[in-house]
């Protein structure tokens, strides 16, 4: 509509709305330099922008209550510590000895004690239930015993509660190999447990899950998960061989093999005690809170975790941050911008609270960097993110201690620490009656008490994808006016767009081909990783040129190629975004300034020729991986294979991004190249 | 005087002949206790009081509240049950067969039934009359039962007696001393006196299980009336003994139960008998796996003596002994005090030790039940109910090895709210882990589908299920419905509760049957154990999270509906109003007559409509054609300048 040329003399008057769409069409050159240096520019102002986190629901009052654990409860702990460091180091059979202990020591502090037994479910490939999840199949093939792990489930109910709710509380520790660091794990969740049993206030249920992790923290946790939400009633799913079960012969109470339920969960929280070794000054806590493709727990849960953590206990609280860009030369000075144009601001109107320090602004651009990166890659990071699929919110929380001595007492004080900290986050969650809903679900964590929420953040992803519409718009108009002024006389066909859209749709096809070939690689039996990259590499390159002979396409003009492209790319940004706003917003970081550059060699300049050139080979995402692992420095073992790895994880952990890439991205960057390498 | 003395006696004589036709009021109070394998206490209060029928007694009462009597006639009910339940049986540890359980363990909130003697077209309506007035009188939202929503008519699974009955239960109400006030008002010595100044509040609020039930029967409409109304008014608390040493260690199962008193329970004693009971007694009541677990410690069972593994602070004066235990092994021992001739100067506190420790267990339903949600997402889920075998099952198997096949026969009745829209026709039945046809277990079923904002869902099952099975579930699916917006409660984000399901075993006769010896007075509470009833359990509440809107929608709603409409009108409006034509002319003719402010206005206007403006006089048309020239940006750059830095520099 807008696109007719309007020759005559007395032009049609538009609407100004209409007007503003083709002026914005008729100058999209500057548009797009405009958005996207606006959109770069927005994405780098994140950490300037990032407010202060505050606990949104009134009735959590964290730290409200004073603490209640006592001595008897750490010494209790302590007890526990020592009985499993001890059978730790006589016993043989450990992945049945450990549960077994603390069974015990569950039903003994009055708790409601089963077993969870389960089979590692080996993470496999299935293109058809991706977003599904999958149903177990009867894949039990006759195993031994060993191969069963046994969580261990303690209940505490609620002596008033209704028992409709529960709240969760996670310990993953490996019987076969128990560390010391799980052992402190274990001891504070015991502490924590046995204070639990005889207060009065709990209104909600409690559930102690020690997970065995000796198949991985996350399958433990998913399988007890599983059973607990989806169980399968069906005699495959079941274990019906009763010589694996724990036999119950030192305590002849009631620990059952079925296993107990306590409602629908409000929250839970894996504890975790790491050993980092660097020596501060505190103690410090590491929160992890990704879930699977970038979902987060609610963020009045981390509120409330880090205010318990700094204010009650005095803990150093950590987020997961990109260490290498700390030291990083450009953020520095990016920072120290900033920070000039902040004092300069302060100083036209002090009311002004614009920027932040250089080094607050570094580490939050780190850990910004570094939430992108967890939320993008769709992998949860930790064992918190099997919950989050059950609509759970869930987060790890890792207590790091400055020094691990062995001596007694920082043990000790260890253990009340966590205890405490632990203590008030249940009695916060406890107090809510509702669900947490009140806070944000969509953010971005710049420092453990700061957060860039989405409608922040939105904004920068916005004005870099704003220029592919109008780019696209602009093509079309461009070439329907040369070809107008070229041939007169033959009239326009209006139809022409459906020739390069054709070509576009193949490639499209092409890559949702791409996606599932890795499900036929895996059928080939003893093969390496590089050699199965090969494989993928060189079939998809095959079935790209079957394609493409088969389906001869008319070579279009490539103003209208790149018009059908950059509005494709749009859409798939776009849709992705909203399955998962990192995914999209680095995703867009890459697409957009390639699909916006591209143009055939023989027609652009040497220079633009040149920097496509550049751009395509960053774009493809291969080559994407190895330039950020070589920037930021993570060298590990070969890279052929390191990349197999990380992609085989994206689908393991059915990440939307594995469909993003092979679906949105390479599609495009094949387009980007077919009209670098057009004929004109 | 003579005459006077004479028309005494002859009023006394009358009252006596009329007492003697019809029976008096009556008012009994009760006090049972029992210790709990799990180291705590039940206590069960029995108030009974009652009045004798209305025809041959009249209206007037001395003890009997008056309250309930009208409440009788006015809604002529035939049988009632209320009850106010906070916290949960532990139908594991504190048994599921026994008399008490059966009928003392109540699901969560309030849970009222009620029998109407009326035509079957006026049973809703009276029902409606009765919440109310019930929530008068209890202080509590009894009448969120009024809507049709809310209450079910079962027709053979809850009860035998059909029909007329309602049963509506609201698991989310809070119970508080407020339900308790009233309810003690309806005593004769409220609790002033007697065993119910035992009451205090803090000590049994703070216990495991607070259950106040009211039960009404009344035999006033029929024919032939015999014993009127009888009102029995319990209260079952399970309380933990303080006990000094908190933390069981090591070896915690084979301690030493904790000792108790009635003080040490409670924080009272009772001063003496209400003194307007017939009979005020209390009991303490041993298990039969208990006593036989002491049976080796123990030399003279018959007698209470010295040598036994436990001691009272006062010696019984009674004793019963249980015959035809089920349990084969032990029966169960009743040790009575009464506390009639006990003096304000002496006040009556039982007390309760153990000398030797000793575990047992109680006895557990045939079945153990839960009820658990499936499935996550807000879309769709599935309830399911899980039935496991306990060791009475297995003991039942045994007994019953016949050769032919046995059965256990479970009755399911299930009410579910209209907005949990369950599909009936995917019930599927697993016996041990595999599938089961829906012929071969369930006997009979009824089920009558929920209607939106109308009615709940119903069903009931009759259930044969094979004695050897270890576990049977049950499934049934789900969708969850929508609700209009003003139809949410204000925690609405909370999720909404299915009420607990009622699971009786109709097979199953409990009853314990006391050989009373010859000092014993008649007790009500007793007698009442050795009525035959079903043993009925329920199942938890559930809590189903709905999809909720965010409640500042409307706002956001109205806001954005309003900018569409705007939109949408002004332009149908411009679009149908506009003469173009017109306005050419009405322009040019202006453009004649204009200024130079005018001149000027209409060229920047012009400009910014981007098109080449026609100048009304002879001056050429401007050379750029550009949106904004130069010109235009230096200006704005210049001004931008200007007042930054008088900003900078004057602030």
């Amino acid at each position: 509509m807008a696109s007719t040329p309007e020759t005559e003399g007395q032009k049609p008057k538009h609407r100004p709305i209409v007007r503003i769409g083709i002026f914005i069409i008729a100058h999209s050159f500057i548009v797009s330099v405009v958005c996207c240096t606006a959109g770069v520019l927005a994405l780098l102002l994140l950490p300037v922008l990032a407010k202060k986190t505050y606990v949104s629901e009134n009735a959590l009052m964290p730290g409200s209550a004073i603490p209640m654990i006592t001595d008897q409860d750490v010494s209790g702990a302590n007890n526990f510590i020592n009985e499993l460091t001890s059978l730790n180091s006589k016993s043989q059979s450990l992945n049945i000895e450990i549960p077994r202990l603390i069974a015990l020591h569950m039903a003994n502090l009055g708790g409601e004690v089963s077993y969870h037994m389960f089979q590692n479910q080996p993470n496999k490939f299935h293109p058809l239930h991706f977003f599904t999840s999958t149903d177990t199949e009867a894949n039990n093939v006759n195993q031994t015993c060993e191969s069963y792990a046994t969580n261990t489930v303690g209940i505490i109910r609620a002596p008033r509660g209704d028992g409709k709710e529960c709240i969760v509380l996670v310990t993953p520790y490996n019987p076969v190999n128990l560390s010391p660091n799980e052992t402190l794990s274990l001891g504070i969740a015991y502490s924590v447990f046995s204070l639990l049993t005889q207060v009065s206030w709990l209104a909600k249920d409690i559930i102690w899950l020690a997970a065995d992790s000796q198949h991985g923290q996350y399958n433990s946790v998913a399988a007890w998960l599983k059973d607990y939400h989806t169980p399968s009633f069906g005699g495959s799913g079941k274990l019906h061989d009763d010589e694996c079960h724990i036999s119950n012969d030192i305590i002849a109470t009631e620990v059952s093999d079925t296993l107990r339920r306590a409602g629908t969960m409000a929250a839970a929280l894996v504890i975790k005690v790491t050993n980092t070794g660097e020596a501060g000054e505190q103690d410090a806590l590491n929160i992890y809170a990704e879930a699977s493709n970038g979902q987060m727990p609610n963020l009045d849960l981390i509120n409330v975790v880090s205010y318990l953590a700094v204010h009650g206990q005095g803990l150093r609280v950590q987020v997961d941050k990109l260490v290498s860009l700390l030291d990083s030369t450009w953020l520095k000075f990016i920072g120290e911008v900033f920070e000039t144009v902040g004092k300069i601001a302060r100083s036209v109107n002090p009311q002004w609270k614009f920027g932040i320090s250089v080094k607050e602004y570094v580490e939050g651009s780190a850990t910004l960097v570094s939430s992108l990166y967890n939320q993008a890659l769709g992998v949860p990071t930790g064992s918190h993110g099997a919950f989050r699929d059950y609509q759970v919110d869930a987060i790890t929380m890792e207590i790091s201690p400055k020094l691990l001595s062995n001596s007694k007492g920082r043990q000790t004080e260890l253990l009340f620490r966590g205890g405490r900290l632990v203590e008030g986050v249940i009695r916060s969650v406890n107090n809510l009656l509702e669900k947490f809903h009140q806070s944000f679900f969509l953010y971005l964590l710049t420092s453990s008490n700061k957060f860039v929420s989405v409608g922040v953040y939105m904004i920068a992803f916005l004005l870099l994808v704003a220029p592919l519409p109008v780019l696209a718009a602009s093509l079309f108009s461009d070439t329907i006016k040369s070809y107008v002024k070229s041939e007169k006389n033959e009239p326009f066909k209006s139809w022409r767009w459906l020739y390069p859209t054709k070509t576009v749709f193949l490639v499209y096809l092409w890559g949702a081909i791409v996606s599932l070939l890795p499900y036929f690689i895996y059928q080939i039996p003893d093969s390496q990783p590089t050699s199965r990259l090969l494989i993928w590499a060189s079939l998809s390159l095959f079935i790209l040129i079957v394609l493409g002979s088969f389906f001869r396409a008319r070579s279009a003009e490539w103003a209208l190629l790149k018009s059908v492209t950059v509005s494709s790319a749009f859409v798939g940004l776009c849709l992705m975004s909203v399955i998962n706003f990192a995914t999209a917003e680095i995703g867009a970081l890459l697409l957009v300034p390639m699909c916006l550059m591209t143009k055939p060699w023989r027609v652009a300049g040497k220079v633009q020729s040149a920097l496509n050139l550049v751009l395509v080979i960053i774009g493809f995402p291969g080559a994407t991986f190895f330039v950020v692992k070589s920037v930021f420095g993570f060298e590990n073992g070969s890279s052929l294979v390191e990349f197999w790895y990380w992609v085989e994880s994206l689908w393991a952990w059915n990440s939307a991004t594995y469909i993003y890439i092979c679906m949105v991205h390479i599609p495009c960057w094949v387009l980007c190249i077919y009209i670098l390498l057009h004929p004109c | 005087m003579s005459r006077f003395l004479s028309i005494s006696i002859l009023l006394l004589f009358v009252l006596y002949v009329s007492s003697e036709s019809a029976g008096e009021e009556e008012f009994t109070e009760e006090l049972l206790f029992r210790p709990l394998p799990d180291r705590k206490v039940l206590s069960h209060f029995h108030f009974e009081s009652r009045a004798p029928p209305t025809n041959s007694y009249g209206h007037h009462h001395r003890l009997f509240p008056k309250a309930i009597y009208q409440l009788v006639h006015k809604y002529r009910i035939k049988q009632m049950e209320l009850s106010f339940t906070q916290g949960r049986w532990n139908y594991d540890s504190w048994g599921g067969f026994d008399p008490i359980a059966s009928s003392n363990a109540k699901p969560p909130g309030v849970e009222l039934w009620a029998v109407f003697d009326v035509p079957p077209d006026q049973v809703d309506a009276s029902w409606k009359n009765l919440t109310h007035t019930l929530s008068g009188l209890f202080c509590a939202s009894i009448n969120f039962l009024e809507s049709s929503t809310a209450y079910s008519a079962p027709d053979w699974s809850f009860r035998s007696l059909s029909g007329n009955l309602r049963y509506g239960s609201l698991p989310r109400e809070a119970v508080c001393t407020e339900n308790l006030t009233p309810w003690l008002k309806l005593l004769p010595c409220r609790d002033k006196s007697g065993l119910s100044s035992l009451m205090n509040r803090p000590s049994i609020y703070s216990g495991f299980y607070h259950s106040q039930r009211l039960h009404l029967t009344s035999d006033e409409f029929d024919p032939v009336a015999l014993n009127g109304i009888v009102l029995e008014q319990t209260l079952t608390i399970v309380l933990q003994p303080d006990s000094l040493e908190t933390h069981p260690s090591f070896s915690g199962s084979r301690k030493l139960q904790p000792s108790w008193s009635m003080s040490s329970l409670f924080g009272k004693t009772v001063d003496g008998k209400c003194a307007l009971a017939k009979s005020s007694n209390v009991y303490v009541q041993l298990e039969g796996s208990l006593v036989y677990n002491m049976k080796n410690t123990w030399n003279s069972i018959d007698s209470y003596e010295g040598d036994s593994n436990f001691g009272f602070t006062v010696s019984p004066d009674r004793m019963m002994k249980e015959i035809n235990s089920v349990d084969k092994e032990g029966y169960s021992i009743i040790y009575g005090f009464s506390i009639n001739n006990d003096h304000s100067s002496k006040p009556f506190d039982l007390g309760f030790w153990w000398k030797l420790p000793v575990t047992w267990s109680c006895v557990k339903a045939p079945l153990r039940v839960s009820r658990f949600l499936m499935g996550s997402g807000n879309e769709k889920g599935a309830i399911a109910l899980s039935l496991q075998s306990t060791e009475w099952s297995q003991s039942l198997l045994k007994a019953d090895n016949d050769g032919e096949k046995c059965n256990l026969r479970v009755d399911v009745f299930q009410l579910v709210p209209w907005y949990i829209k369950v599909y009936y026709h995917t019930t599927k039945i697993y016996v041990d882990g595999a599938s089961q046809s829906l012929g071969d277990i369930i006997e009979k079923m009824s089920v009558s589908p929920s209607e939106d904002k109308v009615s709940p869902g119903v069903m009931e099952m009759i259930l044969r299920l094979p004695c050897d099975m270890k576990s049977a579930s049950l499934t049934l699916e789900f969708d969850k419905g929508f609700l209009h917006i003003d139809e949410y409660p204000p925690d609405a984000n909370q999720g909404f509760d299915i009420p607990s399901a009622i699971i009786s075993y109709p097979d199953f006769q409990t009853r314990l049957q006391y050989k009373l010896d010859t000092t014993s007075i008649k007790s009500p509470m007793v007698s009442k154990m050795q009525e035959r009833r079903t043993i009925l359990s329920y199942t938890e509440v559930l809590l189903v999270p709905l999809t909720t809107p965010d409640f500042s929608m409307p706002y956001n709603v109205i806001t954005i509906t309003c900018t569409v409409f705007a939109l949408y009108f002004g332009s149908l409006l411009n679009a149908l109003r506009r003469r173009v034509g017109e306005e050419e002319r009405l322009r040019k003719s202006k453009d004649k007559s204009t200024g130079k402010l005018r001149l000027l206005l209409s060229k920047l206007s012009a400009k910014l409509r981007g098109k080449p403006w026609e100048p009304p006089s002879s001056t050429p048309p401007s050379s750029s054609s550009k949106f904004i020239s130069t010109k235009v940006v230096i200006k704005i750059i210049l001004i931008a300048a200007i007042a930054f830095g008088w900003q900078y520099y004057d602030g």
